[in-house]
């Protein structure tokens, strides 16, 4: 099976644009929480959010463009130019052997909010006045606009997709691009998910199901996923692009490679749309898969980057799911939410854990979880509160949970021709 | 572009050793027809579902026909607890996905217990159910925001619902790419199959007749104004001036061919092959996926028996389109249709609803009509069957492109 490789990565974060800035705010343990600034938020029940502090102009968005372009499609961008810099690709990808995966699960949700306010007249009208309307709402109300944007920034002419399931997007379309280089569809994958859901629209809709965390009078320690004080997520934003290679193309011309993605595993729990049950059986069956399919056993994994939204719900079921995979092991290996400093930015948090995922390898760090002071006591594993810890990190799992039932888990190792060199 | 960089390694080639894909069961909700058999019946008559809009006012629009669904009752396909919670796209996918198991002859709950999942496209999810959520938050304020629309209304709910509504707790997936999408989403249940998926429920159906998104539509411009609902969608007509929106789809049981004889499972036919690509600046890369998609097949153009056009009935976009399957087949070198001009272009259901066509015309060994077109332009150099064609057919390519720049092909196989 032809194998692959993460050779290039860029990241619009909260705390930081650029891979280093986001590495840095994960090493650090700081947080990025805090009262919602892109909007007025005072009427709602859960005013915080991790925000990037994210200007388009410093990134080369002309007025027009960024008006044109969704937030979230700036993101996708911008960290798919860095990734394809940072991989030493630029100018030098083949297109019609270069593909592009974005997952997102609201897509352009920020425009489509905005621009519904204009034709409605702040909802006014069911017969919205279609005159009114900017000449790219088709592009909002479509998101593969945001894939074909990212496909032409970088000249990719093969395989082109936006993967839509929920929160686990960030790890299945990476997880798709794989499948695209294995079966030989493509040798390279710009590839990873972006999100921009900080409008009045998502905020209202996770009020509804007081899925998000109402700590207003604290948002930097909102968000403290595992502990016993915690109460919802805390909305997040941002994106990760990888750059995946077939394993001899990056090896022939020397590229640096982060980590190997060496499998991966979906599973659904067909159970509720937004419910989990607690005894976390379908991600531990992904988690299983995952480790089969990289022919490892569960003592392998060095690090466990969780989902760790923060919910109760969350944490119950997603330790539960550790523990049925990873047996007696799930006690021993340090697992860790970056929920804790950057929130939870939907479709695009699993594209940036496994970005961390694989800094976590290239740099022999675990980054913390932030805010957990006192574990929850179902939550009884080593959460690595607070401080990053330095250790030997070979291989990580990182996994993911959403909406729909999707439960998602992917396996990154130490590359072996590093090992060789 | 030249041969030589379109050749795929070696471990492309292989991919044709591994298991096969067959379709076992089929669902459709079309504007000509709800039930596969129905619409397929309609569609062999000619008979279009466009007319004018029902499902909201479109007095104030300057488009005024649509090709929606009739005849579909909520109540008969969903139990009342669902309803509050669904945008019309679900309850029509869920429809169409117990229309394609109930026809699979197989019982979901029977499978391995992680052996069966849903790959479906989408465009704009629940649509009609965002806009009234959005209409509640800027009149009334955020706190009138249904609990139901975290849910509801994004793009994985189709996927997720028919998950749960049949225990299909396999590797599941959502996969947008505009009306591209229904093909990508079948080739990626396809490789599911491929990994060890006993059955997968794949493709799509959509809707988005509502103001919010006639807005969007009239935004791209790419609609015809004319008001005539017989001569309003003409691919390939040199009076071609848009396309017509509708709703729909098919959805399919794939399973993979030996799973399928080992239970004696009837068989519509299979997917042998499938590739996307993206067009570069000036370069349209349409031929290229098709000739990916033979390639992946196994197959030579001479052995393709008809072709089921995108039809984008836009003047420059059917230009192409000719022009690519010219270069691949020679000047009328094979029989092409394009029965969506009697439902126009479904968005993620679109290509779906042509593979069902493919499918049951590689059954019946008829190709069903284009109709309104009377023959195509003279730029436009294509063998376009107008009325049904009794032929031997042996293997159907499908052609979809999605706005922005997304193409993608599909080599269905008598089987």
């Amino acid at each position: 099976m032809r194998r692959v490789v993460i050779t290039g990565i860029g990241v619009v974060a909260p705390g930081g644009v650029g891979t280093r800035a986001f590495w840095d705010t994960l090493t650090a343990g700081r947080t990025a929480t805090r009262g919602i600034t892109l909007f007025d938020a005072s009427t709602f029940r859960s005013r915080i959010a991790a925000e990037a502090d994210f200007d388009p102009a410093a990134h080369g968005f002309g007025p027009a463009e960024a008006a044109r372009l969704d937030r979230a499609a700036q993101f996708a961008l911008v960290s798919a130019r860095e990734a394809v810099e940072d991989s030493g690709l630029t100018g030098a990808l083949e297109p019609v052997r270069t593909g592009v995966t974005l997952g997102s699960a609201v897509g352009c949700t920020t425009g489509l909010d905005n621009e519904y306010g204009v034709v409605s007249e702040n909802g006014s009208t069911w017969e919205v006045d279609h005159t009114r309307a900017v000449a790219h709402l088709f592009d909002y109300f479509v998101p593969s606009s945001m894939a074909a944007e990212v496909a032409r920034a970088v000249g990719a002419q093969g395989p082109v997709s936006l993967v839509s399931t929920g929160c686990t997007s960030g790890i299945d379309s990476v997880c798709h691009a794989v499948d695209l280089i294995r079966e030989g569809s493509a040798d390279v994958m710009v590839s990873g998910a972006t999100e921009a859901p900080i409008s009045p629209i998502t905020v209202a809709c996770f009020d509804a199901i007081k899925a998000t965390s109402p700590r207003n009078d604290d948002p930097e320690t909102a968000s403290r996923p595992f502990d016993r004080s915690r109460n919802g997520f805390v909305l997040g934003e941002g994106s990760a692009v990888l750059v995946l290679e077939e394993f001899e193309h990056a090896r022939r011309r020397g590229a640096h490679v982060y980590a190997e993605i060496a499998g991966f595993a979906g599973r659904s729990n067909a159970y509720h749309m937004t419910g989990l049950k607690s005894d976390g059986a379908e991600m531990a069956e992904a988690i299983r898969a995952a480790l089969d399919e990289a022919r490892l056993d569960a003592t392998a994994v060095d690090y466990v980057n969780a989902h760790g939204s923060g919910t109760k719900q969350n944490d119950r079921h997603e330790t539960a799911a550790f523990k049925r995979s990873l047996g007696e092991h799930a006690y021993r290996v340090p697992v860790s939410s970056i929920k804790s400093m950057i929130g939870h930015s939907l479709g695009a948090i699993g594209s940036l854990e496994v970005a961390a995922s694989a800094l976590a390898i290239e740099h022999d760090t675990v980054p913390p979880t932030a805010n957990l002071h006192e574990a929850d006591p179902a939550c009884d594993l080593d959460y690595t509160p607070l401080t990053a810890r330095e250790q030997r990190t070979n291989t990580v799992l990182s996994v993911g949970s959403g909406f729909g039932g999707f439960q998602s888990a992917i396996v990154l190792t130490r590359p072996r021709l590093q090992e060789a060199a | 572009m030249t041969t030589a960089t379109l050749d795929r390694p070696a471990a492309r080639a292989g991919a044709r050793a591994a298991t096969g894909s067959v379709v076992t069961g089929i669902g459709v909700a079309a504007p000509n027809g709800l039930g596969t058999e129905a619409w397929w019946a309609a569609t062999l008559r000619g008979e279009s579902g466009i007319r004018p809009v029902t499902r909201f006012d479109a007095s104030r629009y300057p488009v005024r026909i649509a090709g929606e669904v009739s005849g579909f009752v909520d109540e008969e396909h969903l139990p009342s607890r669902l309803l509050p919670q669904t945008d019309r796209v679900t309850r029509l996918s869920l429809a169409v996905a117990k229309e394609a198991l109930d026809d699979c002859g197989t019982d979901p709950a029977a499978l391995p217990e992680y052996g069966g999942g849903v790959v479906t496209a989408s465009s704009a999810g629940g649509f009609e159910f965002g806009q009234r959520e959005l209409q509640a938050l800027w009149s009334k304020g955020g706190q009138h925001v249904s609990a139901y629309q975290s849910f509801a209304w994004f793009y994985a709910v189709n996927t997720g619902q028919i998950s749960i509504r049949h225990g299909l707790r396999g590797s599941s997936g959502v996969v947008v790419t505009e009306q591209a999408g229904g093909l990508d989403a079948i080739a990626h249940a396809r490789r599911q199959i491929r990994k060890g998926a006993r059955l997968m429920v794949t493709g799509g159906v959509d809707s988005a007749l509502c103001p919010w998104g006639w807005a969007a539509h009239l935004a791209a411009d790419e609609l015809s104004h004319a008001t005539d609902p017989s001569r309003a969608y003409l691919p390939f007509d040199a009076a071609a001036g848009g396309h017509v929106v509708g709703e729909g789809g098919a959805l399919f049981v794939l399973e993979s061919d030996v799973a399928a004889r080992e239970r004696d499972a009837r068989v519509y036919g299979a997917f042998t092959g499938y590739a996307a690509t993206f067009d570069g600046p000036g370069t349209p890369r349409l031929g290229d996926a098709a000739r990916l998609a033979l390639a992946d097949a196994g197959l030579r153009p001479e052995e393709i028996d008809v072709v089921f056009a995108d039809a984008a009935g836009a003047r420059a976009a059917d230009r192409a389109e000719a022009e690519a399957l010219a270069a691949l087949f020679g000047p009328r070198g094979v029989p092409v249709t394009a029965p969506k001009s009697m439902t126009g272009r479904l968005l993620a259901g679109g290509a779906c609803l042509d593979v069902a066509a493919a499918l049951l015309a590689l059954r019946d060994q008829v190709v069903p009509p284009t109709t309104g077109t009377a023959e195509p332009a003279a730029d436009c150099p294509l063998d376009l069957v107008t009325a049904p064609r009794e032929t031997p057919l042996g293997h159907a390519l499908v052609l979809a492109r999605g706005r922005g720049g997304f193409n993608s092909a599909a080599v269905l196989s008598a089987v």
